[in-house]
């Protein structure tokens, strides 16, 4: 068995958009069976690194191993091929809009299997029942809440029984009991499933209640990464900062600018 | 000067791009079309949202045409006497041009933009990323039963178009005006060509369908994944639509009739 | 995905109506009805000069189309033009001796074949010759006479 190596390995990786450098050399081991954590502040690339471990973006540089497989290496088929074994839980669930909650979670099974509708509609409905919302079948997408189409949607990403899910953002923008939920079936459905996890977030409190390792992530590279119990206790004044989420601090509270007095005496350079 | 210069070539630069692009994608899309064709029931549902829903519109707009065509030509023939000729003035402008132009402008406007904005909506809301990381391709699922629909449905539309607006002609010429009812169809059967004016018309259809939704489908994916991305996407589908229509009608045209 | 019945049956009926519209098109509105099929027998007829006479003109009798003009050739012995008109089937009655001439539809309209029976027994038959043949008139041609015989009675 190849339990004790990483699941997905990633080794200097570098990427830009445009002219924008987003990463610049990261490297990360993500453990099988384990919740990891990805944190960092808003617009750090915290989805790209999402999308690049997916094979939908190419690093300019460096190497993603899913698997023992580089995924930017593979070819079309064998992309897809991984992908099935892969889950993702996007931000805004993309759900398809124009069908029924059975339906979106039937997609996948529909499309990658040839089972019979029967056996379809019992997959479906266990897979929902694990999110709580078999109830909710019928509904279309739009008539749910955001917290309740993250929930399909995760019942969407479990359909293949795939290796790992990466969630995408998954606590922004939640009520407290939905988060509570949220937070609480990615890791009952990690440690039943035998499932490993990506979660990408910036909430720290809920992130950490769930996450076995964490990498924070900040300009492009990782700043520090261990247990949240390391990081606590990191010396960093970064991981402090951004911890116990303080206005100042290594991260300033003003956008770089003129000196103040100055700017308001309007002098020109 | 010098900047003026620069600006022209970044432009020229971004637009052959862009059209490089759009080629690739018309590539992909075809290389999908046997995927579609295995499950016609994606086709069908497409047929339905860009052909059906389009129906209306373009029957009516139809008659309308064919009507204004009739009551506009009976006040131009009576000067010289040709009243009897007024139906085959009718079908011949909307067999040979209006049809398909008339029909193709207004199946941009309406399905083309929706087409686009539907697709550009699914971009934004991460739809089309979803699908891939579900090992689904969107370009076979959504993309190619879209085109092969419009590339299918414009025919259909501007035949009916035609169709309908002779028929409007005839109420008109007919009922309104008075002319001999033999006369509307029997100069008509005896001026219209089948190859050279109704298959040529169809041959304009298909390529103003294969234009507009090609035009259509790729904004949609090409479009900023944004609300005023997919605004601006939506608009430029029906300038382009409109513009690439007339042009392409004034090269078919000079092709088909031009030695005549 | 499931499709409803009445998708499916609004996108039958629209295909439909498309085919409808076709078959309109190509019976009512163009020549393809008129012609149906290629029935018919052809005879041919030579003309000193056809006007502008254009493949495809009709063919009538007594004011009834029977048929249209298929061919027109240059026979470069005779120097005269070969006119080669099909004539539906069910029209076989006609007599071998008519005559053809090239009459105009109305002041301004198109050039069209005129036949006038005549009074043999024996009938038009596939590749029939009319011996008796009337050239279109030229509105040039009449002009120059009329003002050349003004001219001559002025003398």
């Amino acid at each position: 068995m190849t339990e004790n190596k990483p699941l997905i390995k990633i080794r200097d990786v570098h990427f830009s958009r445009g002219s924008k450098l987003i990463f610049d050399g990261v490297n990360m081991d993500i453990q099988r069976g384990k919740v990891t954590a990805i944190m960092g502040p808003s617009g750090t690339g915290k989805t790209t690194l999402l999308k690049l471990i997916g094979g939908q973006l190419r690093p300019s540089k460096g190497s993603i191993e899913v698997d023992g497989r580089d995924v930017h290496k593979l070819r079309h088929a064998e992309l897809y091929k991984l992908r099935k074994r892969m889950g993702m839980l996007f931000q805004s669930g993309a759900l398809l809009t124009d069908i029924s909650v059975f339906d979106n979670v039937a997609y996948p099974l529909r499309e990658h299997t040839k089972l019979p509708e029967t056996m379809i509609r019992h997959l479906v409905l266990m897979k929902l029942q694990a999110v709580g919302l078999r109830g909710a079948r019928d509904l279309m997408p739009s008539e749910l809440s955001g917290g309740m189409a993250r929930r399909v949607a995760l019942a969407r990403a479990i359909a293949l029984d795939p290796m790992m899910i990466m969630y995408d953002e998954p606590f922004t923008g939640q009520d407290p009991i939905s988060m509570g939920v949220l937070v609480q079936l990615i890791k009952v459905l990690n440690d039943a499933l035998g499932l490993s996890s990506i979660v990408v977030s910036h909430d720290v409190q809920e992130t950490c209640a769930i996450a076995d390792y964490v990498y924070l992530v900040s300009n492009g590279k990782v700043v520090d990464h261990g247990s949240p119990a390391d990081l606590a206790q990191s010396e960093s004044q970064w991981s402090q900062q951004f911890m116990q989420g303080m206005a100042d601090g290594p991260v300033p509270f003003h956008y770089a600018a003129r000196e103040y007095a100055s700017d308001l005496l309007g002098v020109n350079e | 000067m010098v900047g003026y210069l620069q600006g022209l070539g970044a432009r020229s630069l971004g637009m052959f791009e862009r059209l490089g692009r759009g080629a690739v994608f018309f590539i992909n899309i075809l290389l999908c079309i046997p995927s579609v064709l295995v499950r016609p029931r994606l086709l069908v549902a497409q047929l339905h949202s860009v052909g059906v829903l389009s129906f209306s519109l373009i029957v009516v707009a139809g008659l309308f045409v064919g009507m204004v065509l009739a009551l506009q030509g009976f006040y131009t023939l009576s000067d010289f006497g040709a009243e009897g000729m007024l139906g085959v003035m009718v079908a011949a402008s909307l067999v040979r041009e209006l049809g398909p132009v008339v029909a193709a402008l207004l199946f941009a406007g309406r399905a083309g933009s929706a087409l686009t904005a539907e697709i550009g909506l699914m971009k934004a809301t991460e739809q089309l990323s979803g699908m891939e990381m579900m090992a689904v391709d969107p370009v076979a699922r959504i993309m190619a039963p879209r085109f092969l629909a419009g590339l299918l449905s414009m025919p259909i539309l501007a035949t009916l178009f035609s169709a309908v607006g002779i028929l409007g002609g005839y109420f008109i010429g007919v009922g309104l005006l008075g002319i001999d009812e033999g006369g509307y169809w029997s100069q008509m059967q005896a001026k219209i060509d089948f190859n050279q004016d109704i298959m040529n018309g169809l041959i304009k259809s298909i390529v103003f369908g294969w234009v507009v939704t090609w035009i259509a489908v790729f904004e949609g994916y090409d479009a900023i994944p944004t609300s005023e991305g997919v605004s601006r996407a939506t608009t430029r589908t029906v300038v382009h639509s409109a513009f690439a229509v007339l042009l392409l009608d004034f090269i078919l045209t000079a092709l088909m009739f031009g030695d005549i | 995905m499931h499709i409803s019945r009445s998708i499916e049956i609004l996108v039958g009926f629209f295909v439909a109506m498309g085919f409808v519209a076709m078959f309109f098109l190509s019976m009512e509105v163009s020549n393809l009805g008129g012609l149906n099929g290629d029935e018919g027998y052809e005879v041919t007829a030579s003309f000193e000069n056809i006007g502008s006479l254009k493949v495809r003109a009709p063919v009538s009798i007594a004011g009834v189309k029977i048929g249209r003009v298929t061919a027109i050739n240059f026979d470069s012995e005779s120097f005269e033009a070969l006119v080669t008109m099909q004539i539906e089937s069910k029209y076989d009655q006609l007599p071998s001796d008519s005559s053809a001439s090239i009459l105009t539809a109305g002041l301004l309209g198109e050039q069209y074949i005129g036949l006038e029976a005549g009074g043999e027994d024996e009938l038009l038959q596939q590749g029939s010759m009319l011996e008796l043949t009337q050239s279109a008139l030229v509105l040039e041609q009449i002009i120059g006479q009329f003002l050349f015989s003004s001219d001559s009675e002025d003398e």
